[in-house]
């Protein structure tokens, strides 16, 4: 009887052991953020550029959370990005909410209640019904923002908006600096926050369902629930990030909402790898420094090699690339003497 | 005998109208339901095939001088050798992958065919010239009917029968349909399932190509084709189920029928008999939305009959 108790308590201290070792920042982790934030002194006529990557980074994270951690692939996650967006341009346009902040919260809150209230399309279904579903859902969108172009723009866009100074404070300058610091709190923040989670046991149980749902409704975890949850969650990071496009911009359009940018988003996160939460950011970098290279070389045609790139990604495959990268996360795992962290793009397998 | 009242009148034509997109819409996606029912391969890229087959139809009518005819049968011909050389040589490697390696790499096709059609050919919309016998339209019981529609149809609608009978009547059709119903019985059967499906693709694209090339007056042709027509492919499909070909034919007329109706009436009042009926401006908002329950409702599609595996 004793004897049950002390290893129950063991296994007990065993597994926080294990979780507060997975939660805890590796030196490349912490490397990597110091980078991001020196760019605020050292690249100072890049901002722009850098607050775009920096969205598109927050985006792709949004999606890593559905689709790295629970398996769930979706056509359609422009929508919720389209919803934040709007939502912040109309909270700014009308006065509604002044503050950029609260604004910033309130449209994370429409996205994911639109993102709960869909997820129950999700949960069923095999991945052909769920990635028709999610395209369904951003096109009705698309639908509705254009039909309604007396609230919404409708195609030439949201416009007349203007941000009011964060906090009063800082007013959202020409060059973009106050953008690019603000999107670059936000994300931080949101990244911790989704580390947090991803490392609970709630987000453990995520990778069990994406490995076997069957198996992980066995052993007792409540798989609808958690599939709600995390897309909800998801839902709330994508309108954030359309939130933050469309407070730097003072604008948002159609395009946000455009089945395009869901492709570019999944596009963004299969380039940096599923499944490890900084696929999205590093994504967005590498995608961004190969418009730029790939635009300079052939201008409109870019489209081309972004597509060869996907193509070559798939024939070689995700599992072989994340084989090269896997020596450098053990490397970074014996610098932290953790855990190896899960490495980067494993076999999609599953749903 | 009566005739028809203006309103009928009207109400006919866009019944033709939507047949004959609805038939073209078929012709275009039957190819796709294969793919999607037999290997279960999602093929996103399905409308570059039609784009190719339009682009086809398009240089050789225009510059090369074929007859319009002739120009539909080598839209058929070389994009049925093209889907042909990509699947022996690029589809082949990702079946076995996961559906999201699928998607990815479809898309990464559509992406290079939009951008490279937009290389040779422009990003301006294109227009095959068209015979002057099949232009204009004339008039049954005081209906308009187009006479290139009608040619739509009645190309469409052999190649249905055709299909129809390929599959029932004939022994590779028997032996396609169990590969669908069952792949790994079949073969076992001593059925060549990878020879049987490369043919089957290669077929489905140059019917796609044909399609491509026959609506490229209806649909519009110009490099952005593959994504815009994509969403309306996997409607048929989807919607149809992938167990026969009625299914995605019944689809397709509804979807046709639909989507003409509801860019004709939409937002305009509809008297029928007395009473006048405001039909709201909703088209495309109606179409997802219904493929969205029907999805929810009947995942393995509206006209299948229960689930084969």
């Amino acid at each position: 009887m004793r004897r049950a108790l002390q290893s129950e308590t063991a296994l007990e201290t065993r597994t926080t052991r294990y979780l507060r070792a997975r939660a805890r920042f590796g030196p490349i982790e912490i490397l990597f953020w110091v980078v991001a934030f020196s760019s605020i002194w050292l690249l100072p006529t890049r901002h722009l550029i850098l607050t775009e990557t920096v969205i598109w980074g927050l985006f792709a994270l949004s999606l890593d959370l559905i689709l790295g951690y629970a398996g769930i692939i979706s056509l359609g996650h422009a929508a919720f990005f389209g919803v934040g967006a709007y939502a912040a341009g109309l909270l700014a346009k009308y006065e509604l909410i002044n503050e950029p902040t609260v604004a910033l919260l309130a449209s994370a809150l429409a996205a994911a209640a639109l993102g709960f209230a869909t997820s129950f399309l999700v949960l069923r279904g095999s991945d052909l019904t769920r990635l028709m579903v999610t395209l369904g859902v951003s096109l009705v969108c698309f639908e509705l923002a254009n039909r309604y172009g007396d609230l919404t723009g409708g195609a030439d866009g949201l416009q007349g908006v203007t941000i009011a100074p964060i906090f009063g404070l800082y007013r959202f300058d020409m060059f973009g600096h106050t953008g690019y610091i603000y999107c670059l709190v936000v994300l931080f923040i949101l990244f911790v926050l989704a580390r947090r989670i991803v490392n609970s046991p709630f987000g453990l149980s995520l990778k069990a369902i994406k490995g076997n749902p069957l198996r992980s409704a066995a052993v007792g975890i409540a798989v609808n629930g958690r599939l709600v949850a995390v897309y909800t969650l998801s839902a709330g990071y994508a309108g954030v990030a359309g939130a933050l496009l469309a407070q730097t911009q003072a604008f948002a359009s159609l395009s946000m909402l455009s089945l395009e940018r869901s492709a570019d988003v999944l596009l963004i996160l299969i380039i940096g790898g599923t499944g490890y939460l900084y696929g999205g950011i590093v994504g967005a970098l590498i995608y961004r420094l190969l418009q730029d290279y790939l635009s300079d070389l052939t201008a409109r045609y870019w489209q081309f090699w972004i597509g060869l790139l996907l193509v070559a990604i798939v024939v070689i495959g995700r599992d072989r690339i994340g084989n090269w990268i896997s020596p450098v996360a053990r490397f970074a795992a014996q610098l932290g003497r953790r855990p190896a962290p899960t490495t980067t793009a494993g076999p999609e397998k599953g749903g | 005998m009566l005739r028809p009242g203006h309103g009928d009148a009207v109400m006919l034509t866009i019944i033709f109208d939507g047949v004959a997109y609805g038939m073209l819409l078929f012709v275009l996606a039957c190819g796709l339901s294969v793919t999607l029912g037999l290997m279960n391969f999602v093929n996103l890229a399905h409308g570059a095939f039609a784009m190719a087959g339009g682009y086809i139809s398009v240089i050789m009518v225009n510059r090369l001088g074929v007859p319009f005819a002739g120009g539909l049968v080598l839209a058929f011909l070389l994009t049925a050798a093209i889907g042909a050389v990509l699947e022996r040589t690029l589809y082949v490697h990702v079946y076995a992958k996961s559906h999201l390696d699928q998607v990815l790499f479809t898309i990464g096709l559509v992406f290079m065919s939009v951008a490279a059609v937009d290389y040779f050919m422009g990003s301006s919309q294109q227009f095959v010239q068209i015979p002057a016998a099949l232009q204009g339209q004339f008039d049954v019981f005081g209906v308009g009917v187009g006479r290139y529609r009608l040619l739509i149809i009645v190309v469409c609608g052999l190649l249905t029968i055709a299909l129809q009978f390929a599959l029932t009547g004939t022994r590779f059709g028997s032996r396609l349909r169990a590969a669908v119903d069952d792949q790994r019985v079949a073969r076992g059967l001593g059925i060549n399932v990878g020879r049987v499906f490369a043919i089957t693709f290669a077929v489905g694209s140059g019917l796609a190509g044909l399609g491509g090339a026959l609506g490229a007056e209806i649909l519009g042709l110009d490099p952005t084709f593959p994504l815009k027509y994509m969403i309306y492919f996997l409607i048929v499909v989807t919607v149809g189920g992938t167990t026969s070909i009625t299914g995605p034919f019944l689809a397709s007329i509804l979807l046709g029928v639909a989507d003409v109706a509801g860019k004709y009436y939409g937002g305009r009042d509809v008297n029928i008999g007395d009473v006048a009926i405001h039909i709201p401006d909703v088209s495309a908002f109606v179409i997802y939305t219904i493929m969205i329950v029907v999805l929810i409702w009947r995942p393995q599609g509206l006209f299948a009959r229960g689930a084969a595996r």
